[in-house]
């Protein structure tokens, strides 16, 4: 972020105030709530820091901008649409070129030599040697990041960027070669996010920003669906996990500490206020029994569906102190119990879904999941999980593949347990389409729509008593 | 209710820093390496007159920021330290009741409305930070250190406080900055601040530094250190940030770790000395043994032993 170019003020239509308001209209539809009074802070900052320094300008407006960390991703992807560094080609020491040996050799020899500036300046002149595509329909054309990388292929450069670097293959693998290596593919990685960040940049001036606002930019981590994920936004989900539920166990102590100081017990104080002739000068409050529910969970593990069930459960484990006892189970057709696998500090968080599937016995057929088998099987082979203390969550889609919903086995898990929920990762409009049975089940438990983090947050800070 | 810098007669004194380059020179003159995103923070903090709303994980140096601030404009430090359970009496005022008694007791011929006059003046007023930050007139910095802990309560008395600058005392009216004192209030964010308070603030996230940051920070720190090692050491530490740790290491993690290294005299960061002083920037069990794992350290190659290597 040394040495930014200089904001070019007056990129396509509109003044300085008009791409304000839009930028911060973009950063609204990306759930980051911004209200007028941070737009006016913002304005205010422009005014104070000037355009001089486009990298001072993204710092400034992203302190009057944004309210918590991890929405800093999108607002710099929105920045760089919005207040672009350049436009058209940018004016680099790359000469653009569509000669790919030429291109993969300059990148490894950037990549060795850690130099970030020219990384950037590679690929500006990667996109616009290779990503341009033609327009279709009366869709004007634009520059693809897939088709830059995909004609690079810069993750095969490993090898030279490494022989490069000067860590030879001679011998046996060195702490410094592992982390030599760590860091190069941290770097191409980085080489492949500036490929795609100068592609949304030029494709936004033939398409329009507000376009690619929409559609190019990844939404915030806590608000990607479980369901539609890929592997690195998992990561940063489960890096989420640990600090909420710090957070969710704060606001459960307040919450009890608040309930514990209410309730005088008018019996006991009267009976104290015997010795003041009396008056009840001390009174007595009623003394709570430690409300800490034993927690049930039954997952289904079938599918995309294991992923939220996954979150759930890393989740809950490091909310364990919560509970006075946790057990879990897991079902696709059958159904197992895997309260083991959720030791404290034992599991690697990556692996849990996986250990699941290979350590408990959930199948027996096709690999399909059966609601009514496993809801039937759960029933019968542990009749002393559920008791009158307990609270269930169940997990799953609902989507019993046209089998039998046997929803008569929930109405018996409702009338036996405290409480029973019901967690769909599934968008509440997809509910009731094709094979699923949510409309059967929620006539007899509460269903709750659970897409991503911060819906489980919600529904895990409300649903958990006192 | 929003004011702005022009119209508000309480607005700051003469602003303290001229650029986002002086900030940074000047809290580097002080031992504080900012990076972009700090400087220009704290000059538009210094600017707009705002307080600023640190937050970020721990060991990254939230306090020691506003500790360089105090330093780097030759203000007074003034530091409110929250916790469970902070009020009014320990956050803002209290009134000295013993020395009131005392003040009635010495005075017994006196009429009521003398009295009551006498025993709300000044002198009984025991001044709390905050109080002590609006009323002085010497430039200060307010220091409103793990705002979390303190309970939601404390946040809507702190809304007056920020958003005016100012203080009402009942039995003595409202008390206006002279001064407005630069505000830097630090979160670990255990939870979430209410939204009137974030609105009031600049916010900043401090994250890890970049290496070639660090690397300054970490030589700044341990003066002694051999450059290289200090290389490899942050590109280790960089390392296991990337993994999925329960506490990832910080930058006061990096400087405890290159003493460690200093204190027993080693000279490259071989696995051997890895493996054996990774207690020092892993602070759980866990954390330690999946990045042994990851970094392929958990299989013996044998070596020489280092000297002190059975520490943690």
């Amino acid at each position: 972020m040394i040495g930014e170019p200089r904001v070019t003020e007056s990129s396509g239509a509109g003044s300085l105030p008009d791409r304000l308001v839009e930028f911060v209209a973009a950063l609204r539809e990306h759930g980051v709530a911004v209200g007028p009074g941070e737009t006016v802070d913002a304005g205010q900052v422009i005014e104070v820091l000037g355009l001089a320094d486009r990298g001072h300008l993204r710092e400034g407006l992203a302190s009057a901008l944004l309210r918590r960390s991890g929405q800093r991703s999108v607002f710099d992807d929105l920045f760089d649409l919005y207040f672009p560094a350049a436009i058209g080609e940018s004016h680099t020491r790359a000469e653009p070129t569509d000669d790919i040996d030429e291109l993969r050799a300059a990148l490894a020899e950037a990549v060795a030599d850690a130099d970030d500036e020219r990384l950037r300046a590679l690929a500006a002149a990667a996109v616009e040697g290779l990503g341009q595509f033609a327009g279709y329909g009366n869709l004007p054309g634009g520059w693809s990041a897939y088709q830059t990388l995909k004609a690079l292929r810069p993750e095969s450069l490993l090898a030279e960027v490494l022989a490069q670097m000067g860590t030879g293959d001679d011998g046996p693998e060195t702490l410094e070669d592992r982390l030599a290596r760590g860091e190069a593919e941290r770097r191409l990685a980085r080489f492949g996010e500036d490929v795609r960040a100068e592609a949304r940049r030029r494709t936004a001036e033939t398409r329009g920003r507000g376009r690619m606002a929409r559609y190019g930019v990844a939404s915030a981590t806590d608000q990607v669906d479980f369901i539609s994920a890929h592997a690195d936004q998992l990561a940063e989900m489960r890096r989420l996990i640990y600090p909420l539920s710090k957070k969710l166990a704060t606001r459960l102590a307040a919450r009890r500490r608040r309930a514990r100081r209410s309730q005088i017990d008018l019996r006991r104080t009267l009976r104290r206020s015997m010795s003041t002739g009396g008056v009840p000068v001390r009174p007595a409050y009623r003394t709570r029994k430690p409300g800490r529910p034993d927690l049930v969970i039954l997952c289904d593990m079938s599918g995309s569906v294991a992923r939220f069930a996954d979150f759930t459960l890393l989740l809950v484990q490091a909310l364990r102190d919560q509970f006075s006892r946790v057990r879990a189970f897991a079902f696709v057709e059958t159904t197992d119990e895997i309260t083991g696998m959720l030791g404290a500090g034992e599991a690697d968080p990556r692996g849990l879904a996986t250990r699941i599937h290979t350590e408990a016995k959930l199948t027996r057929w096709d690999g399909h999941s059966d609601y009514g088998h496993a809801l039937d099987v759960f029933c019968d082979d542990w009749p002393d999980a559920v008791g009158s203390r307990t609270c269930v969550l169940i997990l799953g889609d609902a989507r019993t593949n046209y089998g039998d919903p046997n929803v008569p086995a929930i109405r018996t898990l409702t009338t036996k347990a405290r409480r029973v929920y019901w967690l769909n990762p599934e968008r509440a409009s997809a509910w009731n389409t094709g094979d699923s049975a949510v409309e059967a089940y929620s006539r007899v438990v509460e269903m709750h729509e659970c897409r991503n983090i911060r819906q489980l947050y919600d529904v895990v800070s409300q649903i958990l008593p006192v | 209710m929003r004011d702005t810098t022009q119209s508000d007669p309480t607005r700051p004194g003469p602003a303290n820093f001229a650029s986002v380059a002086d900030v940074m020179g000047r809290l580097a003159d002080v031992g504080y390496l900012a990076s972009t995103a700090v400087a220009t923070t704290v000059f538009l903090a210094d600017r707009l007159g705002k307080p600023l709303l640190v937050e970020g994980p721990a060991g990254v140096g939230k306090t020691e920021l506003s500790r360089a601030v105090a330093q780097a404009t030759g203000s007074e430090l003034i530091r409110l330290q929250c916790y469970e359970g902070i009020d009014e009496a320990r956050a803002l005022y209290e009134w000295n009741h013993a020395k009131q008694l005392l003040r009635i007791t010495a005075a017994r011929d006196e009429s009521w409305d003398e009295a009551r006059a006498n025993i709300f003046a000044e002198e009984f007023l025991l001044s709390r930070p905050l109080l002590n930050a609006i009323r002085g007139s010497d430039p200060a910095v307010l220091l409103i250190d793990e705002t979390d802990k303190a309970d939601v309560e404390v946040e809507a008395l702190l809304l007056e406080v920020l958003g005016d600058f100012q203080i009402t005392v009942p039995e003595l009216g409202t008390i206006t900055a002279a001064r407005r004192p630069f505000v830097v209030l630090t979160s670990n964010a255990t939870r979430e601040l209410s939204e009137a308070l974030k609105r009031r603030c600049l916010f900043l996230h401090i994250d890890f530094p970049d290496p070639e940051l660090e690397r300054r920070i970490v030589g700044l720190h341990v003066p002694d250190i051999d450059e290289t090692l200090t290389a490899s050491l942050v590109t280790v530490v960089n390392a296991l940030r990337e993994l999925e740790l329960r506490k990832a290491p910080s930058v006061a993690e990096s400087v405890d770790w290159a003493r460690t290294l200093l204190a027993l005299g080693a000279e490259t960061l071989s696995e051997d000395v890895v493996r054996a002083t990774l207690g020092v920037v892993l602070k759980y069990q866990s954390d330690n043994r999946l990045a042994l794992n990851e970094l392929k350290l958990d299989q013996l190659t044998g070596g020489g032993a280092v000297p002190g290597a059975a520490l943690p």
